[in-house]
C-alpha cells in the first residue's frame, strides 16, 4: 500500500514536471481568458472609464443593434452558401483524384496550396482581379458579351458572392485532402460485390461511398462551418466590412467593436455569442452523428 | 466498347482536372505577372501574362518604399522562435499526458481538449487586456507567449506517442533510465515525423497570421509582413504592381516550404480528417 502511494507520488511529480511549461501558458493564456470572456459580457467597459458590472445589458443593447444583426444574419448568409459549395467541390475532386490517374500528387499539391498561401496575399490578388472597371474577371465578361457586369467587391449585392467565391476557392482543397483520405479506407470489395448486384455508378456513390465517407463528412461540415463562422481577414482586406454593412460579418464587428472603438465588454458579449453558436453546431452534430454516421468499429 | 468508355472517361475527369488546376493557379500567376509590369501595364487587356520588358525594379522597389526588410526579420523571427518553443512545450506535456500515468491525467486532458473548442476570436479581448496589464502590448513577446503553448500541439503529439509501444520505456525505466532522458533519447527520435508535422503546420501559421499581429503589432518596427502587405495596400492605393511583387515575397517562404515537405502537409491533414 504504502510503496503504491509513493509511485503514485513520483508518478505525479514526473507528470507535472513535464506538464509546466505548457500548463502555466495554458492557464494563464488560455484557462483564464476563456473565463475572463464571460466575465466582460457582462460589464460595461470602454478605454477611458473603468469596467463596471451591469449583467446583462450588453446583451439587451445587442438585440436592439442593427449593425449587430446585420452582422449576424451576413455571417449566416456567408455560412450558408461556403459550407455547400466547398464541400461540393472538395468532394468532387476528391472522387476525381481517386480514380487512379496519373499524375495525382501534383493536382492534389495545386488544389492544396490556396490553402497554405498567406489569405492577405490571396486576398489583395482578388481584390484586384474583382477590380470593377479594369479587373481580368470583369473584361472577360465584357469580352463575353455581358455589357454590364457586376461591380463585385463596390456592389452591395455582389460583395458577399465575391467574398464567398474567393474563400471556396482558397479553402476546398484542404477538404478535398480529407476526403481523399476517408475514400482510400473504403474497402474495393464493397464497390466489387455493389457491382455484382447490379449497382450503377450512382447508386454505389450513394450506397457505399456516402455511408463509408460519413465520418469525414460529420468532420468536415463541422469544421468548415466552424471556420466560417470565424470569417475575418478575407473580408478585412477585399472589403472593410463594406460597402455599407453588406460584407460586415460577426468577428468583424467583433475586431472594430473591441479595437477600434474600445468597448470591450459589448465586443466580449459578441464573442459569447459567436462561442454560443459554435457550441450549438458542435452539440447538434455529435447528437446527429449517431444516427448518420457509419463508424466502421 | 468498354475501352472506348473508358477513353472517354479518362478525357473528362482529366479536362475537368486541367480546368480546375488552372483556376487554382491562375491567381498566383496573375499576381506574379503583374509584380513584373509596369504600373500602367497591370490592367492591360488582353493580359499579357509575359511581359516584353519585366520590370525587375519593382522588387527593389518595396524593399526601399517601406521598411520590407524589417518586417521580413520581423516574422522570420517570430515564426522561428515560436515554433521552436511549441515542440518544447508541446511535447514534454504530450509525454505526460501519453505515457506518465497520474491521477488527474484524464481531467487535465479534457481540460485542454475543452479549450481546443473556443476559438481564438473569443478569448481575444480578454488575452488583449491580459497584455496590456503585462505592458506587452506592441511587442513580438505577446504574440510570443500567446502562441508558444497551443492545446492543438500537445493533442497531435499525443496521439502519434500513444502509438508508440510503453514496453520500450519500460524496459529503459528497468535498466535506470531518467524520465528526461527516456523522453529526449527514445521518444523524441521516434516522434520525429509528428515533431515535423507539428513545426510545419506551426510554421505556415505564424508567418501567415494576420488577426495576432493586426491586434498587437502598432509601431512600423515590430510589424510582420501580412501586416507590411496591408500597409503598401493602404498608402500606396494604386501601385499594384509594388503590392504584387510584396505579396510575391510573402509567399515564397510558404511555396519553399510547401514544396520541401508536401508529404508532412498532406499526410498531416489527412491524419486530422481520419481521427474525426
Amino acid at each position: 500500500m504504502t510503496q503504491n502511494k509513493t509511485i503514485i507520488r513520483r508518478n505525479r511529480m514526473k507528470a507535472y514536471a513535464f506538464l509546466a511549461p505548457n500548463f502555466v501558458g495554458f492557464i494563464v493564456f488560455t484557462l483564464i481568458p476563456v473565463v475572463y470572456a464571460f466575465l466582460l459580457s457582462f460589464m460595461e467597459w470602454d478605454s477611458a472609464r473603468p469596467a463596471v458590472f451591469v449583467g446583462l445589458s450588453n446583451y439587451f443593447k445587442l438585440f436592439k443593434d442593427t449593425g449587430f444583426r446585420i452582422s449576424l444574419l451576413n455571417t449566416l448568409y456567408y455560412t450558408a452558401i461556403t459550407v455547400p459549395l466547398t464541400i461540393v467541390f472538395a468532394l468532387a475532386f476528391a472522387l476525381i483524384l481517386n480514380e487512379g490517374l496519373k499524375g495525382i500528387k501534383l493536382f492534389r499539391a495545386l488544389h492544396f496550396f490556396p490553402h497554405i498561401s498567406s489569405i492577405v496575399a490571396v486576398a489583395v490578388v482578388w481584390q484586384f482581379l474583382y477590380h470593377p472597371d479594369f479587373g481580368p474577371i470583369n473584361m472577360v465578361l465584357k469580352q463575353i458579351g455581358i455589357a454590364n457586369p457586376p461591380r463585385w467587391t463596390s456592389s452591395v449585392t455582389w460583395a458577399m458572392p465575391a467574398v464567398i467565391f474567393m474563400s471556396v476557392w482558397k479553402s476546398f482543397g484542404y477538404y478535398m485532402i480529407m476526403f481523399i483520405a476517408g475514400l482510400k479506407a473504403i474497402p474495393i470489395q464493397l464497390y466489387e460485390a455493389a457491382k455484382i448486384d447490379g449497382a450503377n455508378g450512382w447508386k454505389r456513390f450513394r450506397y457505399v461511398t456516402l455511408p463509408m465517407i460519413s465520418p469525414t463528412m460529420f468532420f468536415v461540415v463541422i469544421i468548415s462551418i466552424i471556420s466560417s463562422f470565424k470569417v475575418f481577414a478575407q473580408v478585412f482586406i477585399m472589403t472593410e466590412g463594406g460597402p455599407g454593412r453588406a460584407t460586415s460579418v460577426l468577428v468583424y464587428k467583433i475586431y472594430t467593436d473591441a479595437f477600434k472603438n474600445f468597448k470591450f465588454g459589448y465586443a466580449s458579449a459578441e464573442a459569447v455569442i459567436l462561442f454560443i453558436f459554435i457550441l450549438i453546431v458542435t452539440i447538434i452534430q455529435y447528437r446527429g452523428q449517431e444516427k448518420w454516421v457509419n463508424y466502421m468499429n | 466498347m468498354g475501352k472506348l468508355h473508358e477513353l472517354r472517361r479518362k478525357i473528362i475527369l482529366y479536362t475537368l482536372l486541367c480546368i480546375s488546376s488552372i483556376s487554382m493557379v491562375l491567381p498566383f500567376l496573375w499576381m506574379l505577372s503583374a509584380s513584373l509590369k509596369s504600373e500602367k501595364d497591370v490592367f492591360s487587356f488582353p493580359i499579357q501574362w509575359i511581359t516584353d520588358a519585366p520590370v525587375w525594379r519593382n522588387y527593389i522597389v518595396i524593399w526601399e518604399k517601406i521598411d520590407f526588410a524589417t518586417y521580413y526579420m520581423n516574422t522570420i523571427k517570430l515564426t522561428v522562435v515560436i515554433t521552436i518553443l511549441q515542440l518544447i512545450t508541446c511535447s514534454l506535456a504530450a509525454y505526460a499526458f501519453a505515457k506518465i500515468d497520474f491521477p488527474e491525467q484524464k481531467v487535465l486532458f479534457l481540460g485542454y481538449l475543452a479549450t481546443m473548442m473556443v476559438p481564438f476570436q473569443v478569448v481575444m479581448i480578454p488575452q488583449f487586456i491580459i497584455m496590456k496589464n503585462l505592458h506587452l502590448t506592441d511587442t513580438h513577446m505577446a504574440l510570443i507567449l500567446l502562441q508558444a503553448f497551443s492545446p492543438f500541439g500537445v493533442f497531435l503529439l499525443r496521439q502519434y506517442y500513444l502509438n508508440i509501444p510503453n514496453e520500450l520505456l519500460e524496459a529503459a525505466r528497468i535498466d535506470g533510465m531518467g524520465e528526461f532522458k527516456i523522453y529526449s533519447k527514445i521518444m523524441v527520435p521516434l516522434a520525429k515525423p509528428a515533431l515535423a508535422s507539428l513545426s510545419i503546420f506551426t510554421f505556415v501559421f505564424v508567418w501567415n497570421d494576420f488577426l495576432g499581429p493586426l491586434i498587437y503589432l502598432n509601431t512600423d518596427k515590430n510589424k510582420t509582413i501580412q501586416l507590411g502587405i496591408r500597409k503598401f495596400i493602404t498608402e500606396y492605393t494604386s501601385e499594384y504592381s509594388l503590392i504584387m511583387a510584396a505579396s510575391v515575397c510573402a509567399l515564397i517562404p510558404v511555396l519553399i516550404i510547401f514544396l520541401l515537405a508536401q508529404k508532412y502537409f498532406i499526410e498531416g491533414v489527412a491524419m486530422t480528417g481520419m481521427k474525426g
